[in-house]
């Protein structure tokens, strides 16, 4: 583990998946690259390559999920690894366990690798560098949502997704709508996209839902904020959605749900403000009637469930990757 | 050293199989010079079959040695049935035999052929494994330090090149 890129080992190579804020092109690039082969996997006969046979990937999630949760199992067995799943909230910590002692623990029973997700963010990292300090630096780690942080395999999938379907990133322009202010994935989105050159970054939403600052989430080339939503969507190629993250809220920061569908919710006639064949991408949970209209949701410019699978694909590549570093 | 040259190998390669060649044998090249191979083959034989490519990136045995995934982006592609056909795998060179075991792990994820041959157009010696080829029209033994690679330039022309590692 380098001190200056936490992710990278010695020879560069990526050792953990922690955040996409400061990956290397190249190495972004690499993983979409090889998540290509990987979406044919499961088309084939036998639905397994053997590449991460006789490792054991373990699932610690610390907060719930279901899709990430089972999008990084399936990812991992059909890698052929052994999978346990721990249930947090049945298991030691909930009895007053502390989560590096759960991890000592874990790293005793020869783990290889760790998928967390967790309500603080920065916690896969302090594993990290917890597992570096303890002579486990073999165990990668593997960041599944950390608080408002990072969720950067679902800032690959959503990567892998954009250029399926648009070829390349050179001449996009893509609006993420929403709640950033709570979105690890709005994070992760928008460091990708400013890593992979879109020249034109939009992000749409509300002054409370917005985080101060938030024109330079990005990096020092900065993106356009938009208030009104039917302005922030005009010609655009690709719409990111962002699930409206009631249960992070603390105090009055919106109206009603009624109030923001009102102004955010994406509707068939919002949509008709991008390009006709504009993509709309939502990460899930959905919540239909409160940022997405049921008729966009399931409409034909959706890809919101091609996302899903290709998540598979984009984990499998994450997995296979650090498995040979 | 003059190293053969991959047109002429390939001619006799087509003949030595001519014989034991039917209507139900499919050819599969090894990415990526064993498909430049196969497919000099299909036209001398003049199968109907399109040739098949294997990457045998998903069960090389050097993952963890950074093996694996060099290329990337590169998924096996086999457009007929595996299930009983008679496969011949084609690869260029046939050195540790690693990389046959790997393809025919490859090849069986898809299905269980009939049977399976291997045709290559040279054997370098130095096998690591019990790998033996059914056809190949040139023999040499070269160092582990040399690097024998088939190269194919901006005209289509094979050509073998020698290097140290």
């Amino acid at each position: 583990m380098s001190a200056i890129h936490p992710q990278l080992n010695a020879r560069g190579e990526l050792q953990h998946l922690l955040s996409l804020d400061g990956l290397p092109r190249d190495i972004l690039t690499r993983i979409l690259d090889l998540a290509t082969p990987f979406t044919e996997v499961a088309e084939r006969e036998v639905k397994k390559v053997p590449l991460l046979r006789g490792k054991s990937v373990f699932n610690l999630f610390f907060e719930n999920s279901t899709r990430t949760r089972t999008t990084f199992e399936i990812a991992a067995k059909r890698l052929s690894a052994d999978v346990i799943n721990l249930n947090i909230s049945t298991s030691s910590t909930a009895k007053g366990e502390t989560l590096l002692d759960t991890v000592d623990n874990l790293a005793a029973m020869q783990a290889d690798m760790f998928v967390v997700r967790h309500a603080a963010s920065g916690a896969p990292y302090l594993i990290a560098r917890h597992l570096a300090a303890t002579g486990g630096d073999h165990i990668h780690v593997i960041n599944a949502g950390d608080g408002r942080h990072a969720h950067p395999t679902q800032g690959l999938l959503d990567m892998y997704t954009i250029r399926h379907y648009k070829q390349d990133f050179e001449n996009l322009t893509v609006a993420v709508v929403g709640d950033v202010l709570h979105s690890r994935v709005a994070r992760s989105q928008l460091h990708a996209l400013a890593t992979l050159g879109v020249p034109e970054i939009r992000v749409i939403g509300p002054k409370t839902l917005l985080p101060t600052m938030v024109d330079r989430i990005a990096g020092p080339r900065g993106l356009r904020v938009f208030h009104d939503m039917r302005e922030g969507l005009r010609d655009v190629d690709v719409v990111m959605m962002l699930r409206l993250q009631n249960e992070r809220m603390q105090g009055a920061l919106l109206p009603s749900p009624q109030e923001y569908f009102k102004s955010y919710g994406l509707t068939p006639e919002k949509l008709a403000m991008a390009k006709s064949d504009a993509i709309v991408m939502h990460p899930g949970p959905m919540n239909r009637g409160v940022e997405i209209d049921s008729a966009v949701a399931d409409g034909g410019q959706a890809v919101i469930l091609p996302q899903v699978t290709f998540g598979i694909a984009v984990r499998m590549a994450v997995m296979a990757l650090l498995a040979g570093a | 050293m003059k190293l053969p040259d991959p047109k002429e190998l390939c001619q006799r390669l087509a003949d030595a199989m001519r014989p034991q060649v039917a209507g139900d044998t499919v050819l599969v090249g090894i990415h990526t010079g064993g498909v430049w191979v196969a497919e000099c083959l299909h036209g001398l034989l003049g199968l109907a079959t399109p040739v098949g490519s294997v990457d045998t990136g998903y069960h090389r045995d050097d993952h963890r040695l950074g093996g694996s995934l060099k290329a990337g982006g590169r998924p096996s592609h086999l457009p007929f049935d595996v299930e009983g056909a008679h496969v011949v795998i084609v690869d260029d060179v046939l050195y540790t035999g690693r990389t046959i075991r790997a393809a025919m792990n490859e090849l069986f994820d898809y299905g269980r052929p009939a049977r399976v041959d291997l045709a290559v157009l040279v054997d370098r010696g130095g096998r690591e494994l019990p790998v033996a080829a059914s056809w190949c029209p040139h023999a040499m033994k070269l160092p582990a330090s040399q690097v024998l690679v088939l190269e194919k330039d901006s005209d289509g022309t094979l050509s073998f090149s020698l290097s140290e590692k």
